[in-house]
């Protein structure tokens, strides 16, 4: 489903900053239905992978392949169907601060052509899992940090997609909510949805027990199947 | 596709609403750009007035002899009003322009006194003769030069007057060109107000705008609200340039007319409601789409 083909992102210098090798040579598959952890120091290159799958950034070199097209040889016209297809929590949110919850993560499901009656079924359904009934009227500037991102995720997974990409997706909540939120993946991957997890959190990747990717400086250190954290 | 077109107005008016501030801030702006061409519209009528009134003073006169009969003048008339370019040709007898000069300084007895001593009807027959431009007053000078009217004619006030009518023309037809340019240049300037305006509305909205291609909204799907709000700044900004515009003509057209007593602003707006209608909407919509459309270009590129 996902095949990442000797792929190097490097980010051009700029005024005041060096050239920058986000990723080097990077190279695996991931097959559906697989959960997969990203981990790696700040500055290993996750987040950037992530954004070459969704076609947000292009490679230096190499091939990025999702479902077997060439991502970043798609007409611009085509990239809305393949995002369509996967479901995002970007690690800065990136919520709509002049939408409500339910409006945010309605919206997802208007860009994929839901039905009226869909959205009102779906929408307060998905925000009760994420614990967020109450707040559904409530715009981005009135969450805390912890209830913005349920919301990043419950739209992320308001639409089934085929994949989900999760960038930090706990980094802002509590044990209790980050057990929760990674409860849900897990479902959600056991539901045959691919899983690909950006994270820190080293309890997690211990306790899930699946495969891990390490990156280190832009390189795969490290790809097991029932990986740990390792420093 | 009625769900998408019913959606795509929803998101329009709720960003257009919830974005107040800087939806009054973009339709003030369009409402002060929508007034300028209504304006250069509305004064296009009151300078051809003004120019027409000028126009209307400029001619010249023939004074023919005290012995020509009246049908010779008359001929002469005749062949006169065939000459290209002529506007008009009166015919003012020697009576007429007695009574006119009676009329003219009927409360200066010094004047008339002296019309008394002369006796007889001093005046001679004219006709005064107004051309459509500048140019043709020479030629009508040198057809009435001709040997055949030298019996008729005791004097042609052209060649006095040539280098003021010259200057007349020659002003009014600066003031055209450069109203025109003028209006151009304005134009211009109004347009990239507008454009700047709507620009910075849609900056304002660029992440967002980020996010919503990459959680797989189409272009369009993108695109239509923002069009759909430059619809609806340029539909507010007409109704209130509309209502300003009213109430401007209104308010100042009795003192215009007083000072110009054939321009009633009112008369003018009212006669032209429609067209000044359609004016401010393709100004006002046709900004606010076109800004829009080209401003969101280039955060579509992801």
């Amino acid at each position: 489903m996902i095949n990442l083909q000797n792929v190097t992102k490097i980010y051009p210098a700029r005024a005041r900053s060096k050239e920058k090798v986000a990723l080097d040579n990077v190279s695996f598959k991931i097959e559906k239905p697989e959960f997969v952890s990203i981990v790696g120091k700040s500055g290993s290159g996750k987040t950037t992978l992530l954004k070459l799958i969704l076609g947000e950034e292009k490679p230096t070199q190499g091939r990025v392949f999702f479902d077997g097209q060439d991502v970043h040889r798609l007409k611009k016209s085509q990239l809305p169907f393949l995002r369509k297809r996967i479901g995002t929590v970007f690690q800065d949110y990136k919520l709509f601060p002049n939408k409500t919850a339910y409006e945010n993560v309605a919206y997802v499901m208007e860009v994929t052509g839901k039905t009226n009656e869909e959205i009102k079924r779906d929408v307060p359904q998905v925000l009760g899992i994420v614990g967020l009934t109450d707040h559904a009227n409530n715009f981005p500037d009135e969450l805390s940090g912890g209830e913005r991102q349920r919301v990043a995720f419950a739209r992320a997974l308001i639409h089934r997609p085929d994949v989900i990409l999760a960038d930090e997706p706990t980094g802002n909540l509590d044990p209790y909510n980050s057990f929760e939120i990674i409860r849900l993946l897990i479902k959600i991957y056991e539901l045959g949805t691919i899983v690909v997890l950006s994270t820190h959190d080293k309890e997690v990747i211990n306790a899930l027990g699946k495969r891990v990717i390490t990156l280190e400086d832009g390189k795969v250190i490290r790809d097991e199947e029932r990986g740990r954290f390792i420093l | 596709m009625l769900t998408l077109i019913k959606r795509i107005i929803k998101v329009a008016w709720l960003d257009f609403s919830r974005n107040l501030g800087l939806s009054v801030a973009t339709v003030f702006i369009m409402t002060m750009v929508v007034l300028l061409i209504s304006l250069l519209f509305l004064l296009n009528p009151i300078a051809k007035v003004l120019i027409s009134d000028i126009e209307e003073k400029i001619d010249v006169s023939v004074y023919f002899k005290k012995d020509t009969a009246p049908e010779d003048i008359f001929q002469l008339k005749d062949q006169v009003s065939k000459l290209p370019d002529i506007k008009r040709v009166e015919y003012v007898s020697r009576e007429q322009a007695l009574e006119s000069f009676v009329e003219k300084h009927k409360n200066e007895q010094t004047m008339l006194d002296a019309l008394n001593e002369v006796g007889d009807n001093p005046f001679l027959a004219s006709l005064n003769i107004k051309a459509k431009e500048a140019a043709q007053y020479e030629q009508v000078a040198q057809f009435l030069e001709k040997e055949e009217f030298k019996d008729l004619i005791e004097k042609v006030d052209y060649y006095q007057r040539k280098p003021l009518i010259d200057k007349v023309f020659s002003t009014i037809s600066w003031v055209n060109t450069t109203g025109i340019f003028a209006s151009i240049i304005l134009g211009m300037i109004a347009f990239l107000v507008a454009f700047n305006a709507i620009k910075l509305a849609i900056y304002n909205s660029s992440d967002e705008i980020k996010t919503m291609r990459l959680v797989g909204a189409t272009n369009w799907f993108v695109r239509g609200p923002f069009l759909i709000q430059g619809i609806v700044v340029g539909l507010f900004a007409t109704v209130i340039a509309l209502l300003i515009t009213f109430g401007f003509c209104l308010t100042f057209s009795a003192k215009v007319q007083s000072i110009i007593s054939d321009v009633n602003l009112t008369e003018i707006f009212i006669s032209n409601l429609w067209l000044i209608i359609l004016i401010q909407l393709a100004a006002g919509v046709g900004l606010g789409v076109i800004s829009s459309a080209i401003a969101i270009r280039k955060f579509l590129n992801v």
